[in-house]
């Protein structure tokens, strides 16, 4: 059997290790000699050569890998563990270690996605670390006299920050030029700003006051550099303000959280680090302008009280004679008011006695004269009217009672007796004998004596009606 | 600033960025504007104001423009002038 064995084996060709290792050698790379391979990153370390070793797995398998140091240089972004990313490149054999591996000639990162996810999450572990905490940011200095700018001495970007600092305020630029892209561009970045903070103070370059960070546009890959922890940290520790400006307006990197002052670009960082000196020449010549201003003013103004004051204190006399002019004043002013007084009083008196003249009292008589001379007319007329009418009146009440008058009825045979009293007997009862009466007839008078009563006294009745009407002659009599 | 007192700007302005002089010459010119100090006072202040704004024109109108590069050598840092244009 071992001999069977053994001249079995022997028709077999017969290897040393090296040459077996160097055919495997010749046969892995001959059909491995390009190939893609999709994998995530793990156990990455950067060898001090600047070659880079690292392992791509995925769940079941490993393969060592390995990306020269001018490979690492000219990626766009800067691999680490956990990234997921497709390599190309060739896969050899190490022989001394018996192991295989793939040697990277390119990589990318699969999918931006995988990139954002990672800034994501290196932002907030950043973040919890409080390098972007606002209390950390130092205020940027008014007029910084040399800026310190980190960049590509190549390039638009310098050029444009130059200008617009010539434009604005020309000063001391010190460019510590650095790669801004792949793989060493993190590390030179963070050296530079790091540099710059370790400037002595009294060296033959001058430090800094002011730093700016830049790059210009780019893809999210091509400013990756800008997003790694070891610039963010060298930024957030700076102890030279420092402005950065990576990218246009719209790119957002993790230098611009720890920074003091984000740009949106080159330009405006240029901007933001210098004031427009023309602008400040100007306002520091009108702030001198305004202290001699001021300073004249207040000097007239001060010389002007001045001159007010010992006005008021240059003679003390005068403010007696003053006091003694406005006296004097008050006196004659007194005495004119009493003065004036009587005179007023004086002259309402004169006014008033001027007006006492007898032609007044003159005219008010010969007024009321003529006045009663008038009413004397008037009364005379009034009477006279008065008296023709009572006249008439009389003329009236004569005929009335003449027509009424008991004269007529003696006129018709009637006669009165009168007693010796001259009251008419108008009763029988009074006609006692031998009285003496008077008998009136319409034509006079006569005497008589009344005979006995008896032979008469068929005759009382007649005399009846005249005692009735002897009432009213009476009365016409007295009233006559 | 023609007058003598030009050559002699005192220490502590000299010491000052252009940012302080600025500032503090605003205050003067501040106080003078409110009219509310006193004689002696507004000329010191006024010395003062002017010595303030000679800085500033200085620092202004002295900056220049200059562009270096930093070369690192052997580890040692040293600055040449940048041709960038």
């Amino acid at each position: 059997m071992s001999e069977n064995l053994s001249s079995g084996s022997s028709n077999i060709h017969e290897y040393t290790v090296s040459e077996l290792s160097g055919a495997l050698k010749r046969t892995v790379e001959d059909v491995f000699g390009h190939v893609r391979v999709r994998a995530e990153i793990s156990g990455l370390k950067r060898a001090a050569s600047g070659h880079v070793y690292l392992t791509l797995k995925d769940d079941k398998a490993v393969l060592d890998g390995v990306m020269w140091r001018g490979t690492a240089d000219r990626l766009s972004f800067r691999p680490e563990d956990g990234l997921e990313v497709i390599c190309t490149g060739k896969l050899t054999t190490y022989p001394g270690r018996s192991k295989y591996q793939i040697v990277i000639e390119a990589m990318e990162p699969v999918g931006v996605g995988a990139l954002m996810a990672l800034l994501e999450e290196r932002k907030k572990k950043l973040a919890a670390e409080g390098l972007f905490d606002p209390a950390r940011k130092r205020p940027l200095p008014y007029l910084p006299s040399v800026i310190g700018v980190v960049t590509s001495p190549t390039g638009a970007v310098i050029r444009d920050i130059l200008h617009r600092l010539r434009d604005r305020f020309p000063v001391h630029v010190l460019l510590w030029p650095v790669l801004v892209q792949g793989e060493t561009a993190a590390g030179q970045i963070a050296a530079a700003i790091r540099g710059f903070n370790a400037l002595p103070e009294n060296s033959d370059i001058p430090r800094p006051d002011l730093l700016i960070v830049a790059r210009g546009g780019g893809s999210l890959e091509d400013l990756w550099a800008f997003n790694e922890e070891e610039v963010v940290r060298a930024t957030a520790e700076s102890a030279i303000p420092l402005i950065s400006a990576v990218g246009h307006e719209t790119d957002t990197t993790l230098i611009d959280f720890a920074s003091d002052q984000r740009a949106p670009t080159p330009t405006a960082a240029a901007e933001i680090a210098v004031p427009v000196r023309a602008e400040l020449i100007a306002y520091v010549d009108d702030q001198e302008r305004r202290i001699k201003r001021s300073l004249n003013r207040s000097l007239v103004d001060k010389r002007e009280r001045l001159a007010g004051l010992s006005r008021g204190l240059r003679d003390p006399a005068s403010l007696i004679a003053e006091r003694v002019q406005h006296l004097d004043h008050l006196e004659s002013r007194l005495r004119q008011s009493v003065v004036g007084n009587l005179n007023f009083k004086l002259q309402l008196y004169t006014g008033a006695a001027a007006k006492l003249r007898p032609q007044l009292l003159d005219r008010s008589l010969q007024q009321y004269r003529e006045k009663m001379i008038v009413i004397d007319r008037q009364m005379a007329r009034s009477i006279g009217i008065k008296q023709e009418r009572a006249g008439d009146r009389l003329n009236s009440a004569v005929r009335l009672l003449e027509s009424l008058s008991f004269r007529r009825v003696l006129k018709r045979g009637y006669s009165i007796v009168w007693d010796e009293t001259g009251k008419p007997i108008s009763s029988i009862k009074e006609a006692t004998a031998g009285k003496s009466v008077d008998v009136e007839f319409a034509d006079g008078k006569s005497a008589a004596v009344f005979a006995d009563g008896s032979q008469m006294g068929g005759k009382s009745p007649p005399p009846k009606p005249k005692a009735k009407k002897t009432s009213p002659q009476s009365k016409q009599g007295r009233l006559l | 600033m023609s007058d003598p007192n030009s050559q002699k700007i005192p220490d502590d302005i000299a010491k000052m960025s252009f940012e302080e002089a600025l500032k503090e010459l605003e205050q003067i010119v501040e106080k003078l504007d409110s009219g509310q100090v006193d004689l002696d006072q507004s000329i010191e202040i006024y010395t003062r104001g002017s010595h303030l704004k000679q800085h500033c024109d200085a620092k202004l109108r002295n900056a220049q423009e200059r562009v270096d590069k930093i070369v690192g050598r052997n580890g040692a840092l040293s600055t040449e002038p940048a041709d960038i244009e």
